[in-house]
């Protein structure tokens, strides 16, 4: 089991033809991925070849929208790799179409255009009372249930599947800890990125690992900037009751200064990794000092589970 | 990027929000001939990107132009916070009634955007907020519709204006919403919005924060750019198109991926705990594409800071390959020369680790190090700062 994204997710890549998007589809397909398509409107008609994980050629159909790529293959994923200018619109396009799962990779997006099209994309509820759309991202490495499916550009080498749940702000990060924990396995990791404005919060995640059998043990990333941090704590407190082990970047970040991510900066006195780390300290998570001690912190459950 | 109050008052103007006649002025000579010009009472205001100047002295009420002329002096050159005052700007002076308060601003939390006003302004809102939030009205705007007419009506309602100005109040907020939405800003605030003797609105002081990601469409905002007060390496760092931020300490940080740079930095802080207390000198994150021209201009960068004693490399490679980073750093020190005059400790993991590394013990370049782990790295490099 997983979150978010399964076998069964049929994936379409909005940007197949672009050079991000061409390199990424196939390390997707390498990694299991059932990419089923991919969207251009200039190159509608056209295919493209690719290679899937057994080593048997691939060819995708490029569509003119999302909606004709979801009516033709009955896909339920878009990953976007659609440069910051035109990011809105392809999104928009997606969330119209009533995607299931919008995973936006693009860095750089202005944030006024995320919040419009993650405004949008809430205002389109299902019968069950969510929105139809859930999005990731944007700037994140989107998600990966190892062994089993890629969206996105997390390295499907690092480790195999198993029962750590893992969620990020930061992709080489995830990276880090995936690897630092690859003897154990990871259920899901996702990146749900740096920007201001994202999709998919730490406590989104935190509610899916919590409610996945297949997930024992959950680690939360986090770093500089916001109180997303602050409220997952909150919500770890009254709702979670798997080990949640805790690592935030920043604590040497400067006021004032945005530190790489959009979203990665202290605001006067808010937004600091010591108020993060205190406040998930004492909402009863385990907070490591450095990645590799967040990850000695794991391993010390696994030995006790 | 924050904006200096003359460039945020001069956005308003052009939006056509209400504002005072303002010139800006870097020599007290200057400030003279403006004050002249503007005629009767003006106010010269340091024009620095930090709060509390009214309380540091810079801002100061001049009766006529040689009095403008004596404070311009006083106040160019001064120290506000760490910020030195470049410029002031002569301003009208203005019979102030009543002061409000109005501000706009990207609610992360939320993810939509947040209008608050209060009929109490020209004081510290932070202050307003904690002591009587019941004064402060805060009304969700949806990134959707924008802060249209009928959404200033609601907030000059909320934020008991008296009927009779709640028209004239939502006629500037609509603009000012423009401002907003027009200029991709994450922030503006007005405070305090003021209504003169003669019954008129008018923004006397702005704060507005645009966003850098929206560079590509709004390209008049690359003039908004004050060269003096930027670090020159940070200057150098963004020519080269690097991601970089100087710090304060000796231990110079390349990495890829904002989150492991910003982690690296929190390591080598713990591993400098042990050496004399040493410290991180930046924050540089080379992104996914870590070639020799790339790692050349980092490390260019980086040894350009008289404080930097030693550098740590700290790469994950996920889709980078370390034997590309292995080669770039080999090529990097090729490139550099003799300038390349510190020692580095490398540590490579992920992606192709086993060629990376290799690469590196082949080159045996007698500046570097090469280090199993990120915390084994930074505690090499905090050493060697500290030697």
């Amino acid at each position: 089991m997983s979150i978010f994204l399964n076998k069964d997710s049929k994936v379409i890549v909005q940007g197949i033809t672009g050079g991000e998007g061409t390199k990424h589809t196939a390390l997707m397909l390498k990694a299991g991925t059932n990419i089923v398509g991919g969207v251009n409107a200039r190159r509608a008609g056209e295919t493209v070849e690719h290679v899937d994980a057994d080593g048997n050629d691939v060819t995708l159909n490029v569509y003119g929208t999302v909606e004709e790529a979801m009516k033709e293959t009955g896909a339920d994923v878009s990953v976007m790799f659609v440069p910051p200018k035109f990011a809105k619109d392809a999104a928009m396009e997606a969330i119209e179409a009533e995607i299931g799962l919008l995973v936006v990779i693009t860095e750089g997006i202005p944030v006024q255009d995320t919040a419009e099209f993650f405004a949008a994309s809430q205002a389109n509820v299902g019968s069950d009372g969510k929105p139809k759309t859930r999005i990731i991202g944007p700037n994140c490495p989107g998600i990966i249930t190892p062994d089993v499916s890629l969206a996105g550009i997390t390295p499907a080498t690092i480790t195999g599947t198993g029962p750590i749940g893992l969620v990020s702000k930061s992709g080489t990060l995830t990276y880090q800890m995936m690897h630092e924990l690859s003897e154990i396995g990871i259920s899901t990791a996702i990146g749900i990125g740096g920007d201001p404005v994202i999709g998919t919060t730490h406590i989104d995640a935190l509610e899916a690992f919590e409610q996945d059998p297949d997930t024992k043990a959950i680690i939360m990333i986090g770093e500089i900037g916001g109180d997303a941090e602050e409220k997952a704590a909150e919500y770890i407190k009254d709702n979670v009751s798997k080990p949640v082990v805790g690592y935030i970047a920043g604590f040497t970040a400067p006021e004032g200064k945005t530190m790489g991510h959009a979203g990665a900066i202290v605001s006067g006195s808010s937004g600091t990794a010591a108020a993060k780390k205190e406040a998930l300290e004492a909402a009863g998570v385990q907070v490591g000092q450095t990645p590799t001690e967040a990850a000695d912190k794991m391993r010390e459950i696994f030995k006790n589970l | 990027m924050d904006l200096y109050e003359y460039q945020a008052r001069d956005l308003f103007e052009a939006h056509g929000v209400p504002v005072l006649a303002g010139i800006v002025a870097e020599t007290p000579e200057d400030a003279k001939a403006a004050a002249e010009k503007l005629g009767g009472v003006t106010v010269v205001k340091a024009q620095v990107k930090v709060g509390g100047r009214g309380l540091a002295g810079g801002v100061k009420v001049a009766k006529n132009a040689d009095e403008a002329y004596e404070y311009a002096k006083d106040i160019l050159g001064m120290d506000i916070k760490g910020h030195t005052v470049h410029q002031v700007m002569i301003a009208a002076g203005a019979d102030i009634k009543e002061e409000y308060y109005f501000s706009m601003l990207l609610d992360r939390a939320n993810r939509t955007y947040l209008a608050m006003a209060s009929v109490e302004g020209g004081m510290d809102i932070e202050q307003l907020a904690e002591e009587r939030p019941d004064d402060l009205a805060r009304v969700p705007v949806s990134p959707t519709t924008g802060l249209n007419r009928e959404v200033a009506e609601q907030i000059a309602k909320e934020a008991k204006f008296a009927e009779d100005m709640q028209s004239d109040i939502a006629d500037v907020l609509v603009k000012l919403g423009e401002v907003f939405e027009k200029e991709d800003a994450t922030l503006v605030e007005v405070n305090p919005l003021v209504l003169t003797g003669e019954g008129k609105l008018i923004a006397l002081d702005g704060k507005v924060t645009v966003d850098d990601n929206a560079d590509f469409r709004q390209p008049a905002h690359a003039e908004l750019v004050d060269e003096r007060t930027e670090n020159p390496l940070e200057a150098k760092a963004e020519a080269k198109g690097l991601n970089y931020v100087k710090l304060d300490g000796a231990v110079g940080v390349i990495g890829n991926g904002a989150g492991l740079v910003m982690s690296t930095l929190d390591v080598v802080a713990y591993a400098g705990e042990n050496h004399g207390n040493v410290k991180p000198a930046n924050f540089l994150d080379i992104g996914g594409g870590a070639d020799a021209q790339v790692m050349a201009d980092g490390l260019d960068v980086i040894l350009g800071d008289e404080q930097v004693n030693s550098v740590f490399v700290n790469v994950f490679g996920g889709i980078t390959a370390c034997d590309q980073v292995a080669r770039g750093i080999v090529q990097a020190l090729e490139i550099l020369g003799d300038a390349a005059s510190k020692q580095l400790v490398v540590r490579l993991d992920g992606n192709k680790v086993d060629e990376g590394r290799a690469i590196l013990a082949e080159a045996n370049h007698p500046l570097v190090t090469i280090a199993a782990t990120m915390d084994e790295g930074a505690d090499k490099a905090a050493e060697l700062a500290n030697k």
